[in-house]
């Protein structure tokens, strides 16, 4: 019934998506077996992308011919820039989606994408010839042959739903949880753990008070995630914030008793930085409110996701609990928030490629390495196809650098430094944040897309553009000068200080209170001259004049950390016989196999004497 | 391959008081950062494998003279450029050289890392690379033990409530990054500079107290000195209770002396320049005060000697000068025996101890006024807390990333920029105190604030 496939991906969440596009679009014959048709790139909990890194991240899979970002900008209700007022490696674009046009979308993508076909059926085990993996089984008992294999579960893998005492099997609530995959890996010498997560309730729009909350809306010049020029939507919808209060504190405490995570029913570890709200008054007694966003799941929909109110309380609590929030006096619960616990296999099991150490030519994405966000996983499922296919191509494998992306400081800390809880990106979390900004992504990584064929001629075009002429721009700020006549009305406008003697426009714009913009009312002839630039490539411009200082100390850094970075341990190292590394650094390094100095460097447990240990003996 | 790019320093002889130390520097600017502190010829114009002679200062102050010997990359120990200071034999002077370099750009030197060098620019065989090896591991699990060991009285506290504080500062400012749309309340800037003036008096006084620690480790420098003939090397000789063959009068020997160090009280005192007060013995024309001035100024005691030979307008003359330079000082009158009766009298006025070093008088009574002059109180073991020079530059640079955070947050920079100084903060004081990592920063915000939608 099935011929061969190159690749098989496993779930079609974020990940499963980005991995089958992806690896398709390279060429390979792809199949995509999902447990539901209907449920395709569902976005399980928030209706939104992006955020603070997580933006970031979605730009950078569009600027590598991912497709997350278009599918976004084509679903937004409401886009915003985060972080406008902290410098440009912060501003992070964060989109409210429209959940059922966003699933749609994705699939008629997929749909469109040549090379991919789809099957409805649950996986229940991979099969392997020698150490490499050869197909997959499933619970129809059928066999698929593949040269590879992502496996992206999510959730799914012996999920237990959680609302107050009661428990279920499920991967998603009204879905059915996978069995068989976890204990097969587990058999082969995997290594796997458990995890958990939730999601707050799901209520009634027309029974909601907005007249009690505060307004939040979009941008007024909305921005996008996709560096290509999909068309946005340009109406925005309103969201909401209320909060929560001292009643609603007390009605939430008396279902403690029953509560799974309190009572210990709950044995995975959740993500502390996305705790319930039974966990935020536990934990944070001394908070008088806790702040909810109001965010509607869709265009058309009536239905409203109650963002800040994640729970696993029973529902009638939960129901109780929401009625004493201002606008909710009235609420009609659709769904309840529940908790969930899944399987995850500890990501330390991956090489840099995402291909699982133990099994050949067998992926993982997503939940299943211990991380959270549709950002994350998405990512990762790009990286996953691609270097699925260019193993089973013998093509050259997509590892992205840390000081280049945050794809490859959430890939790199995964499998260097594994993860207890769900792991979520935080420009923190990136040395080299100055550089990985949202409007550089293109910059930075389409020529990776364009060389694996991803990214059109177009495209990287486009780019080049975008290079050239801000530098032109900026040196044109740095030829041209300015009279105080022309600009001193401005200045003192702006709430800067007069100047008194011919000044470069440079040295205008690198006062903080003064945009090209501003220049540009002033300035006739400035204005004609830039006429001819795009908005992106004026901004581009702007981006360099004020900050390039910042930015080029930190690439002397990198620069100055490539030797290490860079340099290759070789893959063979025998690293028993020496015996002057510490015997921690000694078992992680042979665990791990790290591929640079670098990246051994990182791991916890090996010190910086066990690095000088390890450069004399590669000197060898 | 070239592992590293940047210059370091350390003391190739063991520390202590040889006869002469060594300080060796090695990488790129080894030899311009020498320059900085080094009076004498112009260094980035000799050749390689020639010794040159000099002094080195800081600022118009002499600390030594000094013979320093070029290699020039690759034609060196670790095929880097390479300068080798030979001081004189007091722990004190180099240090204060080593101190000096670093200041320069230099950075301290792990142990082993010239060998390192070394061998990774391909200077030595395997088998010594494999003991390179072994000496950077048991090091590595030494120095722990020898960083606590070296943590006197409230050194650990202190600086694990250092730690404690800078991380809760940069975590503010993380917080106010990564998670900007929290219902969190942001530090206001006031608060989070007055968190750097803690933090800094903190590091301050820790950095003061490496001055301490080091007169406890290495002894309180003193200085002998006065006109030619007035009697200062038979002083110091009587002091050391001993008649030491190298008081032969014959220029030069001195060179070869083992310093000289007395045991009062339990703290060590270290007569610093001894070869100066022997030299001058032979050099009847030396310049006197003046030329002993920088000499003195490296002492945490002068001990000044005057004779009844002198002029009463003289010794007052040399009296002011020494009150001026605020360096606690002993007078002392030597050879009382030739002392005129007028003389006699203004001993009171000049408050000169009255001694003969000949004969051995009155030096209990210059012992016990050593040790009131050092004033014990302020370097008692346990307000000593920094004795380690690695220890010293992270504090200092710590304080210097922690000044340019307080410079930028002066000038209202976005809090993105302010990161870079206060990553480099924690990464020089986890030096000492252990990396502290992004998990650490991002522990800390979530058990301190309520983060999450």
């Amino acid at each position: 019934m099935f011929s061969k496939y190159d690749i098989i991906v496993v779930g079609a969440g974020h990940a499963g998506c980005e991995a089958a596009a992806a690896a398709a679009n390279l060429g390979s014959k792809v199949l995509l077996i999902t447990m539901n048709m209907g449920t395709i790139a569902q976005m399980s909990c928030n209706p939104a992308m992006g955020g603070v890194a997580k933006g970031q991240i979605v730009r950078e899979i569009d600027a590598l011919g991912g497709y997350s970002g278009i599918i976004s900008d084509k679903t937004t209700l409401q886009f915003r820039m985060l972080n406008r007022s902290k410098g440009p490696a912060m501003w992070s674009p964060r989109a409210q989606i429209d959940r059922m046009r966003f699933a749609e979308e994705w699939r008629l993508a997929l749909e469109q994408t040549p090379n991919v076909d789809f099957w409805q059926d649950t996986v229940t085990g991979i099969k392997l010839k020698g150490d490499k993996v050869s197909g997959v089984i499933t619970s129809l008992g059928i066999e698929i042959d593949a040269e590879a294999v992502v496996l992206t579960n999510g959730t799914f893998l012996n999920g237990i739903i959680h609302i107050g005492e009661k428990r279920f099997g499920g991967g998603r609530t009204g879905e059915k949880a996978a069995t068989g995959i976890t204990e097969q890996l587990v058999e082969l010498g995997f290594e796997a753990g458990r995890m958990k997560t939730g999601t707050p309730p799901r209520v009634d729009g027309r029974t909601l008070d907005y007249s009690k909350m505060e307004e939040q809306w979009g941008d007024d010049e909305r921005g996008r995630f996709s560096y290509t020029d999909v068309p946005l939507v340009e109406e925005q919808r309103c969201c909401w914030i209320t909060y929560t209060n001292a009643d609603v504190h007390e009605t939430l405490k008396e279902g403690f008793e029953k509560s799974p995570m309190f009572t210990g029913r709950i044995k995975g570890l959740g993500p502390r930085y996305c705790p319930s709200i039974e966990d935020k008054i536990n934990r944070f007694a001394e908070r008088e409110r806790h702040q909810i966003f109001v965010e509607p799941e869709g265009w058309n929909t009536v239905e409203i996701y109650v963002n800040g109110f994640s729970t696993s309380l029973p529902e009638d609590v939960q129901y109780k609990a929401l009625t004493q929030i201002p606008g909710f006096e009235n609420a009609r619960m659709f769904r309840p928030g529940y908790a969930i616990e899944y399987d995850y296999f500890p990501p330390t099991q991956l090489d840099l490629t995402l291909e699982t150490k133990l099994v050949k030519n067998l992926f993982f994405a997503g939940q299943i390495n211990g991380t959270t966000g549709y950002e994350e996983a998405a990512c990762q499922g790009f990286i996953a196809g691609v270097n699925a296919h260019q193993k089973i191509k013998d093509k050259h494998e997509l590892i992205l650098k840390r000081s280049e992306s945050y794809i490859g400081v959430l890939i790199d800390d995964l499998v260097t430094k594994g993860t207890e809880e769900p792991y979520r990106m935080f420009t923190s979390r990136a040395e080299h944040r100055l550089l990985l900004r949202q409007d550089n992504a293109d910059i930075r990584l389409s020529k990776m897309g364009y060389e694996l064929g991803l990214i059109t001629d177009d495209r990287m075009e486009k780019v080049g553009h975008k290079i050239k002429n801000s530098d032109e721009m900026v040196d044109l700020f740095k030829k041209e000068s300015v009279e105080p006549d022309q600009v001193n009305g401005l200045l003192e406008e702006l709430g800067t200080s007069t100047i008194n003697q011919k000044t470069k426009l440079i040295q205008l714009l690198s006062r903080p209170q003064v945009g090209i913009s501003d220049l540009r009312k002033a300035l006739d002839s400035l204005d004609k001259n830039l006429g001819e630039y795009s908005a992106e490539e004026i901004e581009q411009a702007e981006i360099k004049v004020k900050y390039e200082s910042y930015f080029e100390k930190e690439l002397e850094i990198v620069e100055k950390m490539k030797k290490m970075e860079d340099r290759e341990i070789n893959p063979d190292f025998d690293y028993q016989t020496l015996v002057s590394l510490s015997k921690e650094a000694r078992e992680k390094l042979v665990r791990i196999k790290p591929r640079t100095l670098g990246q051994a460097s990182r791991i916890s447990g090996v010190s910086p004497s066990d690095i000088s240990v390890l450069m004399v003996h590669m000197t060898k | 391959m070239k592992v590293s790019t940047d210059t370091i320093v350390a003391l190739a002889t063991p520390g202590g008081s040889g006869a002469i130390g060594v300080i060796r520097l090695s990488g790129p600017e080894a030899i311009a950062i020498t320059q900085q502190v080094f009076k004498g010829k112009d260094l980035s114009k000799q050749a390689s494998h020639t010794i040159h002679f000099g002094t080195i200062r800081d600022g118009e102050q002499i600390i030594d003279e000094v013979l320093v010997s070029l290699f020039i990359a690759p034609r060196s120990y670790t095929r880097e450029n390479v300068v080798e200071i030979s001081t004189h034999g007091s722990a004190y002077i180099q240090e204060k050289v080593i101190k000096l370099l670093i200041q320069q750009g230099a950075r301290a030197a792990n142990p082993g890392e010239f060998t390192l060098r070394a061998f990774l620019n391909g200077q030595l065989d395997l088998s010594q690379a494999e003991a390179v090896a072994d000496l950077i591991a048991s090091h590595s699990q030494a120095s722990h033990q020898l960083a606590i060991q070296q943590m006197r009285g409230g050194f650990s506290n202190q600086l694990k409530q250092l730690r404690d504080e800078l991380i809760h500062f940069a975590s503010m400012i993380e917080l106010e990054l990564d998670f900007a749309e929290e219902d969190v309340e942001f530090a206001n800037r006031d608060d989070l500079k007055s968190l750097i003036y803690q933090i800094n008096r903190v590091i301050r006084s820790l950095i003061d107290s490496f001055e301490q620690g080091n007169v406890l480790k290495n002894g309180v420098p003193v200085v002998i000195a006065g006109q030619p003939n007035v009697g200062k090397s038979t002083l110091l000789n009587s002091l050391l209770n001993e008649e030491r063959a190298i008081v032969s009068d014959i220029a030069g020997t001195t060179r070869d002396t083992i310093e000289d160090e007395i045991v009062l009280n339990g703290i060590n005192f270290r007569f610093i320049d001894t070869a100066g007060i022997r030299e001058t013995q032979d050099v009847i024309e030396a310049k006197g005060v003046e030329r002993t001035l920088d000499k003195m100024k490296l002492a945490k005691v002068i001990i000044y000697l005057f004779s009844p030979e002198q002029d009463q307008h003289q010794i007052e003359e040399q009296l002011i000068e020494l009150e001026a330079l605020k360096i606690p000082f002993i007078g002392l009158m030597n050879k009382t025996d030739l002392l005129t009766n007028q003389q006699n009298t203004m001993l009171k006025t000049w408050a000169l101890l009255p001694i003969s070093a000949q004969q051995k008088s009155g030096i209990e009574e210059l012992k016990s006024n050593l040790i009131e002059k050092v004033n014990l109180a302020n370097i008692t073991t346990d307000g000593v807390m920094v004795s380690n020079i690695r220890h010293l530059e992270a504090l200092q640079k710590t304080e210097e990333a922690l000044n340019r955070v307080l410079l930028n947050l002066d000038s209202s920079v976005a809090s993105d920029f302010l990161t870079s100084d206060i990553k480099q903060a924690l990464h020089y004081l986890g030096e000492i105190t252990g990396i502290v990592t992004t998990d650490d920063l991002l522990e800390n915000i979530f058990s301190k604030f309520c983060i999450g939608k």
